[in-house]
C-alpha cells in the first residue's frame, strides 16, 4: 500500500469513525436499532453541498447539513415514540423518505464540489500538503467528536440516557423522562452521521444520492470491530475504539483492493473485506480461548 | 566487508534493471463504480485498443478495480490509484470519475461513460478542458433514437421511460428526451425504479399509458432489463433500448455505439496521452458509432412489424 493510499484509507476511516460513534449511540447506548443513517449520511452531504454550490459559507453549510441530519433522527424518534411504530420500521420509513428528500435537496442525483471551496480551503495556505491536510483535519474532527460524546455520556444527562438504554422501565421509575432521551440520542447520532456525510462530500468532491447505501453496515462493523479490540468499560476508550474500528474496516477494504496479486478479481472485493473483518472479530476470541486453555493446563 | 559491497553491486544492478524495464512499461489503472455488462465492455474496449497499438504483454500494466456501487469505496480506490502512480488513470462512470479527479492533481485522468462531464465538474469546458483531465461523454443521441422508434410506430404519441431517478446520467438523458419529445409532439411518461427489484413494477405502470417503452442507458434498468422485456411481451408494447447490447437481451431495436466502441474511443484518448500529449489540450469527445441492431423474434412477440428500410440497414439481425 502506498503512502498516498494509506492516508486516503485513514481519512475515510476517520470520517466513518463519526458514523461509528453515531451508530454506537443508537445501537448500544440507547438500544434503538436505527437505520436512518443510510439516509442521514447522504442528507448531511446533500444539504452541505447544495449550500456550498449556492455560495454559502462552508462552515455554515456544514453546520446546517449536520442539523438537517439531526432532524431526520428526530423524525424517526417521533414516529417511534408518538405513534408506537417499531423502531426498526420507523427508521426504515425515514431512510426511504430521505432518498427522495435528498434528490429534491440537490435537484439532481449528483452534485459536484470539485472546484468549490470546502472546510479545508482556509487551511490550504499553511504549507501542509493536501494529502496530509485532509487526514489531519478529519482526524481532529473525529477525535473532538469522540471526546465530546465521551464527555456527554459522563454527564448526568448522558448517564440518564445510558440508563434508558439498559433498562427503560427502571429508568422511568427513577424519574428519567425516557422519550426526551430518545429524541436527543437520535438527533445526536444522526447529526454525527450527517457531519460525516458533509465531510465526505467536501474531501472527495461530490455528493451523490447513492453515497449513503450501506452506511449502517459499515458503521455497525466498525462498532463491533472496536468492541472486539477493547473490553474496557471506560466510555472514552469505547468511543475511541469505534474510530479505530472504522479505520481497521477501511484498512481491510484497502488490503482487499491490493489482493489482486493473489489471483483475486475486482469483483471479489466485498468477500475479501468480509473475510478480513470476520478474522479481525474471531482472532481476539480465539486468543482468549487459547489463553484460558493454557491457564487451565498450567493449573493441572 | 566484501560481502556487503557485492550486495551493493547487486542491488544497484537490480535497480538499474528495474528502471530500464519501467521505462518500457506503461501503467494504465482503470476503475468503475460498479460491474455490469456495459461498463465491463468499456474496460475491455480500452484494453483491446491498447493491445492493438503495441501495448501488450510486458509493455502494459493494466489494472482494474470496481467500487461495488459504493462511493466510499470509489474514493478509496481513487486514493490507491494515485498512490500507485500510474501513467494514466481511467475512471468509468460519474462517481468514480469525480473521486479520481478530486484525488489526482497531476496524474492524467481520462473519464469514460460520463454523460454530463461539465455538470459533474470533471472539466470546466469540453474544448481544450485544461488541467489533467479529459475523456469521453456517452450522452445518447436521443433524436436519432426517436426517429428509429417512429419508423416502427409512425403514430407514436406516448413513450414510456422507466429509469432510476437516483442516477445522474439517467436524469440528464430523460431531460434531453423531454426536450426532443416536445418538438416532435410526443409525450414522455416517466416511471421511476430506484432499485433493480422495482423495474418490473415500474414497467407495468406503463401498460395502457404508453405506445412503446424506451430504456435509456440506466444502470438499474439495464441490470433488470429482462423484467421490462417480459412486460413488453405480456402487454404487447414494443420495448426499445438505447444500447445495442440490450437488443440481444430482448429489445426490438436500438441504434447506438456499443460500450465496446466507447471503450475503444476512450482507449484512443489514453494512447494520445501515453504518447506525450497533455490531457488538458485534448477535447472531450462525444461517443460516436452507428450500429443498428434489430431483434425480429422479439418484434413479432411484442406485436410490431419491422420496416424493410430498418432491416436493410441493420448491422445485426437477431432472429
Amino acid at each position: 500500500m502506498s503512502l498516498f493510499a494509506f492516508l486516503g484509507t485513514l481519512e475515510i476511516g476517520f470520517i466513518y469513525g463519526l458514523v461509528a460513534i453515531g451508530v454506537y449511540l443508537t445501537f448500544r447506548v440507547l438500544d434503538f436499532p436505527d437505520l436512518t443513517v443510510d439516509g442521514s449520511f447522504t442528507l448531511g452531504a446533500a444539504v452541505t453541498a447544495t449550500l456550498i454550490v449556492a455560495g454559502q459559507n462552508v462552515y455554515l453549510a456544514t453546520l446546517l447539513g449536520t442539523l438537517a441530519a439531526s432532524c431526520a433522527g428526530l423524525v424517526t424518534a417521533w414516529l417511534n415514540l408518538r405513534f408506537n411504530i417499531l423502531h426498526l420500521l420507523a427508521s426504515i420509513l425515514t431512510m426511504t423518505a430521505l432518498y427522495t428528500i435528498n434528490l429534491r435537496v440537490m435537484g439532481k442525483p449528483n452534485l459536484a464540489l470539485i472546484m468549490e471551496p470546502t472546510v479545508l480551503t482556509p487551511f490550504e495556505g499553511l504549507g501542509l500538503p493536501d494529502m496530509y491536510l485532509k487526514v489531519v483535519f478529519v482526524a481532529v474532527c473525529a477525535i473532538i467528536g469522540g471526546l465530546l460524546v465521551a464527555w456527554f455520556l459522563h454527564t448526568e444527562y448522558g448517564l440518564a440516557m445510558r440508563a434508558v438504554g439498559s433498562n427503560k422501565r427502571m429508568a422511568q421509575a427513577n424519574g428519567i423522562v425516557v422519550t426526551e432521551k430518545v429524541y436527543v440520542g437520535l438527533a445526536l447520532s444522526n447529526g454525527l452521521v450527517g457531519l460525516a456525510g458533509a465531510l465526505f462530500a467536501q474531501t472527495n468532491g461530490f455528493a451523490d444520492s447513492t453515497m449513503g447505501i450501506g452506511t449502517i453496515v459499515v458503521g455497525l462493523a466498525a462498532v463491533i470491530i472496536g468492541e472486539s479490540l477493547s473490553s474496557s468499560r471506560s466510555m472514552l476508550l469505547i468511543v475511541m475504539s469505534c474510530i479505530i474500528g472504522s479505520i481497521l474496516y477501511r484498512i481491510a477494504v484497502s488490503m482487499a483492493l491490493n489482493a489482486d496479486f493473489l489471483g483475486f478479481q475486482a469483483s471479489d472485493l466485498n468477500l475479501i473485506t468480509a473475510v478480513l473483518v470476520a478474522l479481525a472479530l474471531v482472532f481476539p476470541k480465539l486468543r482468549n480461548e487459547w489463553k484460558a486453555k493454557r491457564a487451565t493446563e498450567d493449573k493441572i | 566487508m566484501k560481502l556487503t559491497s557485492i550486495f551493493n553491486v547487486m542491488a544497484l544492478s537490480t535497480a538499474v534493471l528495474c528502471t530500464s524495464l519501467q521505462a518500457k512499461t506503461v501503467y494504465v489503472a482503470t476503475t468503475a463504480i460498479v460491474e455490469h455488462p456495459a461498463l465491463d465492455a468499456v474496460r475491455d474496449g480500452i484494453k483491446a485498443v491498447l493491445n492493438e497499438n503495441g501495448y501488450t504483454g510486458d509493455k502494459l500494466k493494466f489494472t482494474y478495480e470496481s467500487a461495488q456501487g459504493q462511493p466510499a469505496i470509489a474514493a478509496q480506490i481513487a486514493r490507491k490509484m494515485v498512490g500507485d502512480q500510474p501513467d494514466v488513470i481511467v475512471a468509468i462512470a460519474t462517481p468514480s470519475a469525480q473521486a479520481a479527479v478530486s484525488a489526482s492533481k497531476k496524474i492524467p485522468v481520462v473519464f469514460s461513460a460520463v454523460t454530463d462531464p461539465v455538470g459533474a465538474k470533471l472539466v470546466s469546458r469540453l474544448i481544450q478542458p485544461g488541467g489533467n483531465v479529459t475523456g469521453l461523454s456517452d450522452m445518447v443521441n436521443v433524436r436519432q433514437h426517436f426517429s428509429l422508434i417512429k419508423e416502427f410506430l409512425p403514430n407514436l404519441k406516448t413513450l414510456g421511460v422507466p429509469y432510476n431517478p437516483g442516477e445522474a446520467n439517467s436524469v440528464a438523458i430523460v431531460n434531453a428526451l423531454k426536450e426532443a419529445a416536445q418538438e416532435m409532439g410526443i409525450t414522455i411518461v416517466e416511471s421511476p425504479a430506484p432499485k433493480s427489484s422495482d423495474v418490473m413494477i415500474a414497467s407495468k405502470q406503463l401498460v395502457g399509458k404508453a405506445d412503446a417503452i424506451y430504456c435509456t442507458t440506466d444502470n438499474t434498468i439495464i441490470s433488470a432489463f429482462e423484467s421490462v422485456v417480459k412486460v413488453g411481451m405480456d402487454a404487447q408494447i414494443p420495448v426499445f433500448a438505447a444500447d445495442t447490447g440490450s437488443v440481444e437481451r430482448g429489445a426490438v431495436a436500438a441504434v447506438s455505439y456499443d460500450y465496446g466502441d466507447l471503450g475503444r474511443q476512450t482507449g484512443k484518448i489514453v494512447i494520445r496521452i501515453l504518447k506525450g500529449e497533455k490531457p488538458g489540450m485534448i477535447d472531450v469527445k462525444m461517443a460516436e458509432g452507428t450500429s443498428l441492431f434489430v431483434n425480429t423474434k422479439m418484434a413479432a412477440r411484442m406485436g410490431v412489424t419491422v420496416p424493410e428500410a430498418v432491416l436493410a440497414r441493420a448491422t445485426k439481425i437477431i432472429k
